[in-house]
């Protein structure tokens, strides 16, 4: 591997690890502050995404990539209000499991109203065309956007939750919910606005997301999985850990899409030569590129067995 | 099974009874196509749907990644099935699915070494994980899981079954009558391992792991132990899945078929033995009789699910249990009338809901020149018409139906609703 690609995968991989960071943000701050790990979460991605292309039809792209992460965010404190809530007292499981079925049921609607094949979504024309080049290899001026608007959104969140006083508040309520709550703050509706705000953030990156690749049902799906990983591998509930952990599973994805090696040719390479016939040629023969999907899940694997509670987790319990 | 009725020493033996008689009787009854395969679904649904409640209603671990059990079951199945037939081995193929059970076994004892690690919501994330894992590893080795096409055989390799002719599982109701018979040794094996010490302490470690380690028991370990029990009969359930399809692919492991076992043991009720196998009986119900209908069936049974959830979480077994106790007590009979028209009040939004979802979905299809039907209607998407029937019916039979209910739960005395079995804290 020369040094062009490996600068423009660990860029590509930044960008992609910056969109998860994005979703895995959200997620964290809902379960470090309700408890409550949210399965819908890569199902408000998707809405995010189809909300964008719904609104982009009507009005253009600048305003629905605004818009659709307003009102999916809506839908997200109604989610809360209406649903969890009365489940709180119930425990987590009666929790989780309601979002398991609410990703269920967005997933169907998505398709009842949308239809099952991709729509076509795509990144308005100023974002076409290249950013910068790289000896020979352009970077694209999407890739660059998603990573200005993650960053501008994620240090704002930043900033917001260490400065503000609504940050005061929503980090008070986070630690020590029963004397915020006698301090005359009203929780619940801090976990409905963080729950809004996680979903929102959600949204934002599927807009962007969608747009960038394909907007299609199955879109949540792939990313959730993946998302769930970033959460356990950086440690439930640590904002350092997820991002960490997101950036770390983007330069793993992007470096190892553009590594055409497997094993075997490195064995081959050091003068070990493996017999056609051999069991495990198989599992040799896979390159790195191949197995590509398969790489975030062994890290979790991997992480569990190093070390259970994850990157920056505190608590060995839940 | 506290406090059940204190009867005569048969009155256990009822359902069972029941049970088998059912078993044997609907083959016989209903010898045709479409019923033996319902039969067949449903047979393999209750023994995938009762393993999976050994996690989630005795042991309280809530697993997104059930299909890998029960689908290395189903792969270790067809490759047996498929050495039989190459090397003409004196393995019966009757017994294949106990080959099933011992891959799912493996796989149980592989992974669950790495999932029962940790509890409650972290365990379900790490199946969540170790299923895509499992999931993406299947489109990789073609070799083991064959690729797109998955890994076809046939179940008549192996000959005659106790050397009577005729009977090599060629027909539908052989095959059959072969699952219902793995299915009762599953059941009975199932509800005989929760009353072992084992599945008392299972329990216990769902309620109170803390105190379980207290008394010397490893949680960890408990949990381990269960969950290979579980995958064991989920790859029998696996194994008669490749029986009787005569093919298993990739989608046998995936994140879907998990998720299936999950809503079929859920809407039945994971408080109860039973619950699970009233679950699979009406998942089959949705998936098979259902999606025939209308393709929007995922969207009623997520719906039907999230409605669970919410608001009767013990599943359907809870709200039988309670009627049933209530028409004990004489108290139905004096709420019958409310009931009745609270029935009514939810029909009618039931049928608004499904009329405007089917008119969405009709107008999504574009399916703009033939005309819409529904229960016998013609109906004309493009028209306001049916679009605001359907709303007012889901408007108004919800709203009655509320106001039913509170003016209900006013008159009644508080103690009424009852706490429903806690088994989720």
């Amino acid at each position: 591997m020369n040094l062009e690609l490996a600068l423009i995968s660990a860029l590509n991989g930044a960008s992609y690890g910056l969109l998860l960071f994005m979703l895995s943000a959200g997620l964290t701050l809902i379960f470090s502050m309700m408890g409550v790990l949210n399965f819908a979460h890569a199902s408000f991605y998707m809405l995010g995404a189809y909300g964008g292309y719904q609104i982009s039809r009507w009005v253009g792209f600048w305003p629905g990539l605004l818009l659709s992460p307003l009102f999916i965010g809506l839908i997200g404190c109604g989610v809360e209000r209406y649903g969890l809530r009365a489940l709180h007292a119930r425990g987590p499981v009666a929790e989780l499991l309601f979002t398991f079925g609410l990703s269920y049921v967005i997933v169907e609607l998505v398709q009842v109203i949308w239809g099952r094949p991709p729509v076509p979504y795509r990144l308005p024309a100023e974002l076409d065309g290249t950013l910068f080049t790289v000896y020979t290899v352009d970077f694209p001026k999407a890739r660059g956007f998603v990573m200005l608007v993650a960053a501008l959104i994620l240090g704002s969140l930043g900033a917001v939750l260490r400065y503000s006083r609504i940050g005061m508040v929503i980090q008070a309520a986070l630690s020590h919910p029963r004397t915020a709550e006698t301090l005359g703050h009203d929780v619940p509706r801090i976990h409905m606005l963080v729950f809004g705000g996680g979903t929102a953030l959600a949204a934002l990156a599927g807009s962007i997301g969608g747009a960038l690749t394909v907007t299609e049902p199955n879109m949540g799906i792939t990313i959730g999985a993946i998302l769930f990983v970033v959460i356990v591998v950086g440690g439930m509930g640590s904002l350092a850990g997820a991002f960490i952990a997101s950036l770390a599973i983007g330069e793993i994805d992007a470096f190892a899409k553009v590594i055409d090696r497997s094993p075997a040719d490195l064995l081959g390479a050091v003068g070990l030569h493996v017999d056609p016939s051999n069991p495990l040629r198989a599992v040799l023969d896979v390159t790195v590129s191949q197995a590509a999907p398969v790489l975030p899940f062994l890290l979790l694997v991997v992480v569990l067995m190093v070390r259970p509670r994850g990157l920056m987790g505190k608590r060995e319990d839940h | 099974m506290s406090g059940a009725p204190p009867a005569g020493p048969l009155r256990g033996l009822a359902p069972w009874a029941g049970g088998v008689a059912l078993l044997v009787a609907v083959p016989a009854i209903f010898g045709h196509g479409f019923a033996l395969l319902l039969y067949a679904e449903c047979a393999i649904m209750v023994v995938l749907a009762l393993s999976y409640n050994l996690l989630l209603g005795a042991s309280g671990m809530l697993s997104f990644g059930h299909a890998v059990y029960s689908g290395c079951g189903a792969y270790a199945a067809i490759h047996v099935l498929n050495w039989i037939g190459r090397s003409h081995a004196a393995l019966p193929v009757t017994l294949v699915p106990l080959v099933g059970g011992l891959g799912g076994l493996l796989a149980g004892a592989t992974f669950g070494f790495l999932s029962t690690r940790r509890s409650g919501t972290a365990f379900a994330m790490i199946t969540l994980g170790l299923g895509e894992l499992v999931g993406a590893c299947s489109l990789m080795f073609p070799g083991f899981f064959g690729g797109e096409g998955g890994i076809s055989g046939n179940r008549t390799v192996g000959g005659n079954v106790f050397g009577v002719p005729g009977w090599n599982l060629g027909s539908d109701i052989q095959m059959d009558y072969l699952i219902g018979a793995w299915c009762l040794a599953c059941v009975a094996g199932m509800r005989a391992l929760l009353g072992t010490p084992l599945g008392r302490i299972a329990n216990a470690v769902r309620d109170n792991p803390e105190r379980a380690e207290f008394v010397g028991y490893s949680a960890r370990q408990v949990r381990w132990l269960m969950l290979m029990a579980s995958s064991f009969f989920a790859g029998i359930g696996g194994g008669l899945a490749a029986l009787n399809f005569e093919i298993v692919t990739a989608e046998n492991v995936g994140a879907l078929r998990s998720g299936e076992m999950l809503l079929a043991t859920f809407i039945g009720g994971a408080g109860y033995f039973h619950g699970p196998i009233l679950g699979a009986v009406v998942f089959v119900f949705f998936a098979v009789a259902l999606s025939q209908i209308t393709k929007a069936w995922q969207l009623y049974l997520g719906l039907f699910f999230v409605v669970l959830v919410l608001k009767a979480p013990g599943g359907l077994a809870d709200v039988a249990a309670r009627f049933l106790a209530q028409a004990r007590d004489g108290s139905l009979r004096r709420r019958a009338a409310g009931l009745g028209s609270m029935a009514g009040c939810l029909l009618l939004a039931l049928l608004g809901l499904i009329l405007l979802v089917e008119l969405t979905y009709h107008r999504t299809l574009e399916s703009e020149g033939e005309g819409m039907r529904l229960i016998g209607l013609g109906l004309d998407a493009a028209r306001p018409l049916p679009w605001v029937a359907g709303a007012t019916m889901l408007l108004g039979g919800g709203l009655v139906f509320r106001w039913l209910r509170r003016r209900e739960a006013q008159a009644l005395p508080r103690s009424y609703a009852g706490p429903s079995r806690a088994w989720w804290r």
